[in-house]
């Protein structure tokens, strides 16, 4: 439902800015070049986004997926110490990790749900914080090739679609550090 | 330099991958049926996004918008033509994809305010969104202080974004 107010929200003020502002005309062109736009970037994107899931598949196949997971096992054994005690949910969240790693939307979410619920079954109604952890870290997206994005930029005529790859790690890894702190510090505040 | 990774990655991976007798061309073709999928299924949102989105700049709303946010915005270091992007961001993914994708194309995607739109899609995630997801799988009413974190963490991204973009792009 959030959506539907937004979207009602922004053709209301698009219309009553419009009359004020003498720009009227405009916007009623404007909805249907909106629409036409749409489905030209949904056309020059597709190609890209096809590749590059075709890459990811081709990672989880060669098992690339599975030996990442391991590798970072020690660091979410940091992050979620009580969690990581239950093998099942383990495995739940270095799966978890690896996949939203690699762009594999698909196969993150499944597995984070089931790490999630492991946690809930420790914690009942109310959030743990090792969950809250898992959350915030699945919001803060950790991705090492975002090909929507590059696709995107190809799109539009850049020069180099991936350029921006060093800029996305850095960000990534700030923002994800800086939710788990904020996360821990709150944490703290609450108990 | 950077235009030798992804070629890099791509090619070490197919190595890799055809060393592990792993079929590496259907693997390709499996998951680009899902791409088509992903593709498609994309297209009805932005349809009815984009045509939100483009009325808004028509109206001059967006623009005048934008105008308003810049003190708080450049306060910050974030350039205020990502207004939209920053708003819609942790509400819808397709919204934030059409909002971002709009000023990838009117800035140009190699600009500074291209890249830095190109560079917070990337490092972010559609918060409320990822939130609902595992908070129902979860059946846990109380999010405690997930949300706040989560929000942090978004706005962290859009500085650094910001930040990162001016550094390596001068």
């Amino acid at each position: 439902m959030l959506m539907a107010y937004i979207w009602v929200g922004m053709l209301a003020v698009s219309v009553l800015y419009g009359c004020w502002a003498g720009t009227v005309p405009a916007v009623s062109a404007a909805l249907m070049e909106g629409a036409a736009a749409a489905v030209e970037l949904c056309l020059s994107v597709c190609g890209a986004v096809c590749l590059w899931t075709g890459v990811m598949e081709l990672m989880r196949r060669s098992g690339l997926a599975e030996g990442l997971s391991r590798l970072l096992a020690p660091l979410l054994r940091l992050i979620f110490p009580r969690s990581f005690a239950d093998p099942d949910c383990a495995a739940a969240l270095s799966a978890n990790f690896s996949a939203n790693l690699l762009g594999l939307g698909n196969a993150a979410t499944p597995a984070g749900i089931k790490a999630v619920r492991h946690m809930a079954r420790l914690g009942g109604q109310c959030a743990g914080n090792e969950l809250c952890r898992l959350v915030v870290m699945n919001t803060a997206s950790v991705q090492l090739l975002p090909a929507t994005v590059a696709a995107v930029r190809a799109a539009c005529g850049a020069a180099d679609a991936f350029d921006i790859l060093p800029c996305v790690w850095i960000s990534s890894l700030v923002s994800v550090s800086a939710g788990l702190l904020t996360a821990r510090l709150l944490e703290r505040k609450a108990s | 330099m950077s235009a030798l990774i992804v070629p890099l990655l791509l090619c070490a991976m197919g190595i890799l991958a055809l060393s592990r007798r792993v079929d590496v061309f259907s693997s390709l073709v499996d998951g680009a049926r899902e791409g088509m999928k992903i593709s498609a299924g994309m297209l009805p949102a932005l349809v009815v996004l984009l045509s939100g989105v483009y009325m808004l700049r028509a109206s001059g709303a967006l623009d005048a918008f934008c105008r308003l946010l810049a003190p708080a915005l450049e306060c910050i270091g974030i350039p205020k033509e990502t207004a939209s992007l920053l708003l819609i961001r942790p509400f819808s993914g397709s919204g934030a994809l059409a909002a971002g994708s709009e000023i990838m194309r009117q800035f140009g995607p190699d600009s500074y305010v291209g890249r830095c739109a190109a560079v917070m899609l990337g490092s972010t995630e559609t918060t409320f969104y990822v939130i609902a997801v595992y908070f129902g799988a979860a059946g846990v009413k109380k999010t405690r202080h997930a949300i706040p974190a989560a929000l942090t963490a978004d706005l962290c991204g859009f500085i650094m974004a910001s930040l990162t973009v001016r550094i390596f792009f001068g």
